[in-house]
């Protein structure tokens, strides 16, 4: 599989950036972080738009940047959603997204224009003058103007952070329609969790200009030293297949790897979809023996493989394996101690709300 | 006719000049307002300071440097003397210069304000989207800074129209060389021509005035969306 390596080192008094990673040239990878973390310093090195001397830069093996030189960003193939619009006001909308197509001069196209203008249902506004347009449908044609160029690599810095939460929500689709429909792979830099479990494949966690976690998403999400920094948002992202939709109790059984969860249903859902919960860490309960007549309905076996401090000093956090996957429970100190849960102890673990995404 | 022959030579002249003078600040008052704009150099205030200086120096004093630099013994006057051309003083060329740096300021710091305003951003939007830098200033940033170009241009012509001391000092006061408007109003009333004065000066008045009313309607800013 080809990677984008990025090695940047830069150091000032009030920020520094250190990062050697490789991103793999697929799906969505998320690069999650809070201001000042060096997540858009990070995606600016990547389009050449910041330059770090001495940095190191290749996608799918071909160079973009090392100690002799520098591709300039106009040469390189990506395209770049900004965090607001910066639509071309004397242009109309079309001619925004036709600015970069002109300039582009390779023609193995991934994606036409009418395809990018369908995706993110732009249709009507084609004429239109930015100025004329509302936030999240200038945020639209500036996905359409960065896919038109027909990129190897799109980036996308904070996409929605600009728009409320009701304009996120008439955007967010089209991200996943973007995820699930094209094969360009996406950097896409956030400080939302909820976005990243909604959106990424991949994730790379930054903190103070530094690399904290990088890997795939569920289990990058439950990894070691996450939890302090995701603060309340702790939680699992279990990805599984609808394996019956149970119409007289209005539920579905999702299988994952490690066993099953009923979850309410909704009409959206098909058998064998393919979908993604996420189970927030205090939403799950644990007991040493299995517990009878509970109302909780989803219970599960597994093994502790470990513990940690949160954020909270009455509580700690229990990683729980249950087949192929990871479960995290947040529990205060006293409720562990009257249990007695080490490490290896087997367990039953109760979930009182899963959420698909 | 309300203006005789002499009058109009000097209004053409006026206008030649002031055209000529506008067309070379464009170029120049373009690269000096853009790199004022994105340079990160701190002498860049000491630039910022000498540009606006025509602003508050008597025009005399900047004619009388401008006849000590263009003279024979002036640098001005070394090089132009190195390369075989006229001196400078009391001809339309030395005029020309006197004006652009005289008009400077009306040209670089309105650009300068619609750049910085315009900001790094765009640029940026267009260098993802595979301008040149070159590319990205014509396409998006002229276009973006036009409501600037247009003020800085109505004032830098207007400016030169209106000028008198540097005009006087450098061009001297040769007919259909270097006798503008405001010297030939001079002139009318040195020699207590009274009524010609009058008419020139009622032609510059209602020029003037045309010309900021101009600016206020097609400035886009004023216009309200």
């Amino acid at each position: 599989m080809d990677n984008i390596e990025a090695r940047f080192n830069l150091s000032f008094s009030n920020f520094n950036l250190d990062v050697n990673i490789k991103i793999p040239c697929q799906g969505v990878t998320a690069i999650l972080g809070h201001s000042g973390s060096g997540k858009t310093t990070l995606l600016r090195c990547i389009a050449g738009l910041d330059y770090v001397k001495n940095g190191f830069l290749s996608y799918g093996g071909e160079v973009w940047q090392n100690e002799k030189f520098l591709l300039p960003t106009n040469k390189r193939p990506l395209g770049y959603v900004f965090q607001e619009a910066h639509l071309f006001p004397h242009l109309n909308v079309l001619e925004n997204i036709g600015y970069g197509l002109k300039r582009t001069k390779t023609l193995n196209e991934v994606i036409n224009l009418d395809q990018i203008i369908g995706l993110l249902g732009i249709n009507g506004i084609l004429t239109r003058r930015p100025e004329k347009l509302s936030g999240g449908e200038k945020q639209r044609v500036a996905i359409a103007r960065a896919l038109a160029v027909n990129p190897r690599l799109l980036l996308m810095d904070e996409p929605l952070a600009s728009l409320d939460t009701k304009l996120k929500q008439e955007v967010l689709p089209y991200l996943q329609k973007l995820h699930n429909e094209l094969k360009i792979p996406i950097l896409y830099v956030t400080h939302s969790p909820q976005e990243v479990s909604q959106l990424a494949d991949y994730l790379i966690v930054m903190k103070s200009g530094k690399v904290l976690a990088n890997g795939p998403l569920s289990e990058t999400f439950s990894k070691t030293g996450l939890p302090v920094y995701l603060g309340d948002e702790i939680g699992v992202i279990i990805e599984g297949i609808i394996g019956e939709i149970d119409t007289k109790w209005n539920l579905v059984r999702i299988d994952f790897d490690g066993g099953i969860l009923w979850v309410p249903d909704n009409e959206q859902m098909i058998l064998n979809q393919k979908v993604r919960t996420r189970i927030i860490a205090r939403d799950v309960s644990i007991a040493k023996k299995e517990p009878e007549k509970c109302s909780i309905q989803n219970k599960l076996s597994g093994k502790i493989v470990q513990i940690l401090n949160d954020q909270h000093k009455g509580k700690l956090l229990i990683y729980v394996s249950i087949g192929g996957s990871v479960f995290v429970s947040r529990l205060t100190r006293k409720a562990s101690s009257e249990l007695a849960l080490t490490v290896d102890d087997h367990v039953w673990v109760q979930i009182k709300s899963v959420a698909i995404l | 006719m309300l203006l005789d022959d002499n009058d109009i030579q000097t209004i053409c002249l006026t206008l030649k000049l002031a055209s000529i003078t506008t067309i070379i600040l464009l170029i120049i008052g373009t690269l000096l307002a853009w790199w004022l704009t994105h340079s990160k150099r701190k002498w860049k205030k000491i630039i910022n300071a000498i540009v606006a200086l025509p602003l508050v120096l008597p025009p005399s004093v900047l004619g009388f440097y401008l006849l000590l630099a263009m003279g024979p013994n002036g640098f001005v006057g070394k090089i132009t003397n190195a390369l075989g051309i006229s001196p400078l003083p009391f001809t339309f060329s030395g005029l020309v210069v006197a004006s652009v740096l005289y008009s400077l300021p009306f040209m670089v710091q309105p650009l300068n304000n619609a750049f910085e305003s315009i900001g790094k951003r765009p640029l940026e939007v267009a260098a993802t989207l595979r301008a040149s830098p070159l590319d990205a200033f014509f396409s998006v940033i002229l276009p973006m800074a036009l409501p600037g170009y247009l003020t800085a241009s109505i004032l830098t012509f207007a400016h030169t129209v209106g000028e008198f001391g540097v005009v006087l000092m450098i061009g001297g006061n040769i007919p259909g060389k270097t006798r503008v408007s405001s010297v030939q109003i001079y002139d009318h009333v040195e020699a207590l021509e009274y009524a010609a004065a009058h008419r020139l000066a009622l032609v510059m008045v209602i020029f003037s005035f045309l010309v900021l009313l101009a600016l206020y309607i097609w400035n886009p800013k004023s216009k309200k969306e």
